[in-house]
């Protein structure tokens, strides 16, 4: 199978540098011939790519060890559910993962794009099948998944702990399908630069591909989170590190995107900056890419440093330069069809909430990069840790909400007083009195004064908006209120749908300001002690050690300790946190023990209790309990901004009014049926 | 004034505060990452080195470690290669911390030339590929 396997990814290079060889020529001479050689070319090669997955995936399940791959990422004994994910849990493996996945979208981009947007296809074709070569040439020249041992192990040396967590079961593909399909609107791109066909409508043809990586990256984004939470136990979900950095960039400038793109369709301005946007956004995507499987930044993700680093600079400096020159050539042909009437209007609301966006991933990105660039200009690291970036992002993050609030409520063009007043007066007063009531209930942390205040007008623009729009249907056509807010949905998904992702945004916001009133405690006890921790919205605590057990699980030895949890002195529950050292077939420790966090989750807070360690190997055991307030609220906020971007996804709904001389051929509706979330 | 120009005012503001906010975030909140022997010639050029929080690279010399758990406190060495500090923490450390591991050590060195960390990292460039067995 493996020789199977390594032979289709020979195929896969082969066929890829073909489509991207026919669709360039084929694109650039008209021939239709080759146009429809680099069509094919897509199909053969995700079908060449997903036999090397079903390959590899057959040795992950017979434990064929003699595969380098399979006998350092699994063992005998590891659960079936992660011989599933141990395809994406390596280097090699994922790699593979991404190729496949990006052939895969190819071909579908190829199967339902239809009718006047067939002219970008041929370069579409050639671009995907360009990126997928390198992925595959990446895996024949410097990580093969298929590389075979000298000798046959007994066992493979079995998965980290750590991944062995449903969340590592799903984040990773989701955070790839996010990256990966962002390679079909740069795709887009790149073929409306070469063809010159500059107009709006390469952008329609993307629209649904746009809204799928964003919703995959911040489904990703939102499961690593959780992830980090309940797995690595140092009780947070974001840290900062490099890599998270390099997945919340491109989210950043995609959120960016979405937006200006309306500015793009309604007004016919910001043609250059869009380009831009789409263009960058991938760059970034290639850039997490290189930063992840390098080493050259220290993170808790980084994989082995290797070889494949220097190929992904390769490609991230030759594409980056390519695509600027190309971006470069055709500015003249990208001229504004108005300009901005008044500053009081949602084009210069939309404008400062991109150069918000903007602006905040440009500080991720540069405290990211931060020790090299000071270790190369003045000879020594500077650290730009959580602190710094706390420091620079929650007022950037805060003026961010402010804009969401603000953007929905300013008309078009210009915006009147009497318009603003109406607009303005409920969500305003809404917000004054969120913060009147936190004032008065005791709440003196600026920040989170300003999240929750914030929040609160968000929340009313949001309210407002939909119950004019349903009092509007109320009125013209009798429907009930309940009908009449779902008939709004459905006809203006959109807009709807932005503004449930607009409350999930506050939601998170609201869970992010509650780890203001975090509050912490070590405590050292044997069976029978309680530690006691008050919550800083006053309840106390009251942790009891009940005891120690340990057993055999299938590939772990468990030590596990039970508390009694009180509050106000009222039994509400049990936690139970374990130690856990994992072993081999044969009993032989495999990996550093690892920690399962007890966690109690609560809407106003979160218990976290982390097990360090027995004294001695005594019942007495060391603890760390830890309150999360308001946890809840950051998963709870991305399920409703998943929601929000689901129904803005969905097939159907009202067509994109086009802005130009070709806007009536639009109505006929989309051209990219997709149906991602099947 | 134009709308315009009104609005390329407003992007300088926008742009000269993330600048603001970057450039004195680092000021107040940056720390130097230096490794033992750069510790060590900074200390011996610069004697107000002491007592500034700074990050420190190395590696810990292994069995060098020493854990109480009563008191969770957590005694090592760390060195890379040339020279090497002692170092007190009080915590947890994370799963991964091992003697031969690679750390971030979080803390200032005290007149004692302890390094008496707030937190310690454990930088382990394979953490998510099993440690091949020695």
């Amino acid at each position: 199978m493996t020789l199977l396997g390594y032979f289709s990814l020979w195929l896969a290079l082969v066929v890829g540098l073909w489509g991207a060889i026919t669709g360039f020529v084929g694109g650039a001479q008209g021939r239709a011939d080759l146009q429809q050689s680099a069509r094919h070319a897509t199909f053969a090669l995700f079908g060449a790519l997903l036999i090397a997955v079903i390959s590899l995936e057959v040795a992950i399940f017979r434990h064929d060890f003699s595969v380098q791959y399979v006998a350092s990422r699994t063992s005998r004994n590891l659960p079936t559910f992660y011989l599933w994910s141990a395809l994406y849990s390596g280097q090699e493996g994922s790699l593979l993962f991404w190729a496949a996945v990006l052939s895969l979208f190819a071909a579908l981009t190829q199967l339902l794009t239809g009718g006047r947007y067939r002219v970008y296809l041929p370069y579409v074709a050639a671009v995907t099948s360009l990126v997928a070569s390198f992925f595959v040439s990446v895996m024949l020249f410097a990580a093969n998944p298929f590389k075979r041992l000298a000798f046959t192990p007994m066992d493979g040396q079995g998965m980290n702990p750590q991944l062995q967590n449903p969340g590592m079961v799903f984040h990773p593909p989701m955070l790839y399908l996010g990256y990966i399909s962002i390679t079909i609107p740069f795709a887009f791109a790149i073929a409306a630069l070469l063809t010159k066909k500059l107009d709006t409508e390469w952008m329609v043809a993307v629209r649904k591909w746009t809204i799928v990586s964003w919703l995959f990256l911040s489904i990703g984004l939102l499961i690593g989170m959780w992830w980090a939470y309940v797995e690595l136990g140092w009780g947070g979900y974001w840290a900062w590190d490099p890599v998270e950095n390099a997945a919340l960039l491109p989210w950043l400038v995609m959120t960016a995107y979405l937006h200006s793109v309306m500015i793009q369709e309604k007004r016919g301005m910001l043609k250059k900056w869009n380009l831009a946007l789409i263009l960058g956004a991938w760059v970034l995507s290639i850039f997490g890419t290189f930063l992840t499987r390098s080493g050259v930044i220290a993170s808790v993700h980084s994989f082995t440093e290797s070889p494949v680093g220097y190929y992904f600079l390769f490609f991230l400096v030759a594409a980056t330069a390519a695509t600027a020159v190309l971006y470069v050539t055709r500015l003249p042909l990208l001229q504004a069809e108005a300009t901005l009437e008044s500053m009081v209007s949602r084009e210069a609301s939309f404008l400062f909430n991109n150069l918000l966006l903007i602006g905040l991933a440009f500080s991720v990105l540069w405290g990211t990069l931060f020790p090299i660039i000071s270790e190369a200009v003045v000879g020594v690291k500077i650290t730009y840790g959580p602190p710094t970036f706390n420091f620079v992002n929650i007022p950037l993050g805060l003026t961010l909400l402010l804009m969401t609030g603000i953007g929905p409520l300013i008309a078009w063009r210009r915006a009147s007083t009497a318009n603003l007043r109406r607009q303005f007066a409920v969500p305003v007063t809404v917000g004054v009195f969120a913060l009147l009531i936190l004032l008065v209930g005791g709440m003196r942390d600026g920040w989170a004064l300003g999240a929750f205040s914030l929040g609160a007008f968000v929340v009313g623009t949001v309210v407002q908006e939909f119950a004019r729009g349903a009092r509007a249907r109320n009125r013209q056509y009798g429907e009930a209120l309940p009908l009449a807010v779902l008939q709004l949905l459905s006809r203006n998904r959109r807009r709807y749908g932005g503004y449930i992702v607009h409350i999930g945004i506050v939601l998170l916001f609201v869970g992010f300001a509650g780890m203001a009133f975090k509050t912490e405690t070590e405590a050292t006890l044997r069976p029978g002690e309680s530690a006691e921790l008050r919550a800083r919205d006053g309840h106390m605590y009251t942790f009891t050690h009940l005891g120690i057990s340990q057993y055999n699980a299938l590939n772990r030895q468990v030590t596990a300790a039970l508390l009694d949890v009180r509050r106000d002195g009222k039994e509400i529950g049990r936690l139970r946190t374990e130690k856990r050292q994992h072993v081999d077939a044969l009993g032989n420790r495999t990996f550093e023990p690892s920690t399962e966090v007890g966690i109690m989750s609560g809407l106003r807070v979160d218990l976290y209790v982390v097990l360090a360690g027995l004294v001695n190997g005594t019942e007495q055991a060391v603890f760390r309990f830890t309150i999360n307030p308001l946890v809840w609220w950051v998963w709870f906020g991305g399920f409703v901004l998943v929601i929000g971007g689901l129904i803005v996804l969905w097939p159907g709904g009202a067509p994109v009014a086009l802005k130009g001389s070709r806007a009536s051929h639009v109505q006929a509706g989309y051209a990219v049926k997709l149906e991602a979330e099947r | 004034m134009k709308a315009g120009t009104k609005f390329a005012l407003g992007a300088v503001l926008i742009v000269g505060s993330v600048g603001y906010l970057m450039a004195s975030g680092i000021k107040q909140t940056g720390q130097y990452f230096l490794t033992p022997s750069e510790l060590a010639q900074r200390v011996s050029v610069d004697p107000t080195f002491y007592d500034l929080g700074m990050k420190v690279g190395a590696r810990v010399v292994p069995g060098t470690v020493q854990k109480e758990i009563a008191t969770q406190t957590l005694r090592f060495h760390i060195t890379d290669g040339t020279v090497s500090y002692p170092v007190i923490f009080k915590g947890l450390p994370p799963d991964t911390f091992t003697d031969s591991v690679e750390v971030v050590v979080e803390g200032r060195l005290e007149k004692d030339g302890v390094i008496h960390a707030t937190d310690v990292l454990a930088k382990c460039g394979s953490r998510y590929e099993a440690v091949p067995k020695a």
